[in-house]
């Protein structure tokens, strides 16, 4: 098995990215108080980051890919296992792609 | 990490049992684990990692969302500058976690919390988060909880690398788009109401149109960038008060 040294760079900035942010809201709320306006542009960065993530998948790629994330969708919003979204997606894509 | 000395608030249960029940409370979402993780080590090694890296950013980074984020961008050579600017954006919300879990871990000396928060995924903090509510919470406690998502984690990513060669086309399949689906699953965990709709709109319209007409991978952060930009603007001291009412209404 190997590492390679740029890989095993960007493995451990990742570590000490993901490290930060874990111990940062700890240090801050032991020492300051945040605003009411920070929280709240704070709070909607997850949800922010993971949309632009897939929009353009979703929304400009190909019908396929649109497809596939209106299952995603549909079974989250139903509340089933992240395994029937996952195989959900993956049938309508490959479904569609045989059809077009 | 169980430490010797319990902190003020323990509950009288032994410390072992403390830690069994972190590590039945664990269960149900090592069963997701096991998906999330195997899907994850043979994606990782199609995008080029060998499986010693993939237990390797499994135990040093730990987060399933940064890590799909991670080989999504790795390429040849790997834009080390990117990814880590990438983990740092998607582990925001991990900032405002911490800062929610601070109080529960008051009684603990905080040597031992900056290592305890090292294995804070999101399972782990709402679960002690609500063990706290019960008035139940010890580090022996989180040390089963988050120790046995952690082992479930390395175990279960190295497994889907070793298997990872098998699938040789994934679009053939489909398989390309089960970024996509996880996301949008974890999308919809993160919905708490209307008032997150502008701020998504906006994220999703920004990302689009940087994807059309700028290079790399500029669109997530801009995306996240405007999201984050129209939930401070729209923020109002009315909306706070909305808030509360809601956290009262859920309690």
């Amino acid at each position: 098995m190997r590492i390679d040294p740029t890989a095993l760079a960007a493995i451990v900035a990742m570590g000490v990215a993901t490290y930060l942010t874990r111990i940062a809201g700890y240090w801050l709320a032991r020492h300051f108080t945040l605003s009411g306006r920070v929280q709240a542009g704070l709070e909607a960065v997850p949800g922010a980051i993971l949309i632009a993530l897939i929009a353009p998948a979703a929304f400009a790629t190909g019908v396929a890919e649109s497809a596939a994330a209106g299952v995603a969708l549909l079974v989250a919003v139903l509340r089933w296992p992240m395994l029937v979204a996952l195989i959900a997606s993956a049938a309508v894509a490959a479904g569609v792609r045989a059809v077009i | 990490m169980a430490g010797a000395e319990a902190p003020s608030h323990a509950s009288p249960e032994p410390l072992r049992a403390q830690m069994l029940a972190g590590a039945g409370q664990a269960m149900p979402v090592v069963a997701g684990v096991v998906v999330f993780g195997t899907v994850w080590g043979a994606l990782a090694v199609q995008a080029g990692l060998s499986p010693l890296e993939v237990v390797l950013m499994s135990g040093l980074v730990f987060s399933g969302a940064a890590q799909f984020v991670a080989i999504e961008l790795w390429s040849s050579p790997v834009a080390v500058g990117t990814i880590a600017f990438a983990a740092l954006l998607v582990g925001l919300r991990h900032v405002l976690m911490s800062a929610s879990i601070e109080p529960v871990m008051r009684g603990i000396p905080p040597r031992r919390a900056y290592a305890a928060l090292f294995f804070m995924v999101d399972e782990a903090w709402a679960m002690s988060l609500r063990r706290a509510g019960q008035g139940r919470f010890t580090i022996a406690y989180y040390a089963g909880l988050s120790g046995t998502l952690y082992l479930s984690w390395l175990t279960t990513t190295f497994a889907g690398a070793l298997l990872g060669g098998l699938v040789a086309d994934p679009a053939r399949y489909g398989f390309d788009v089960v970024f996509t689906a996880i996301f949008v699953v974890l999308i919809v965990g993160l919905w708490t109401g209307r008032r997150d709709l502008p701020s998504w709109a906006a994220s999703a319209l920004a990302a689009v149109a940087c994807h059309q007409w700028l290079p790399g991978n500029w669109y997530i952060f801009l995306g996240g960038a405007a999201g984050m930009l129209t939930a401070v603007l729209l923020w109002s001291e009315k909306s706070q008060s909305d808030e509360v009412r809601e956290a009262a209404r859920a309690d």
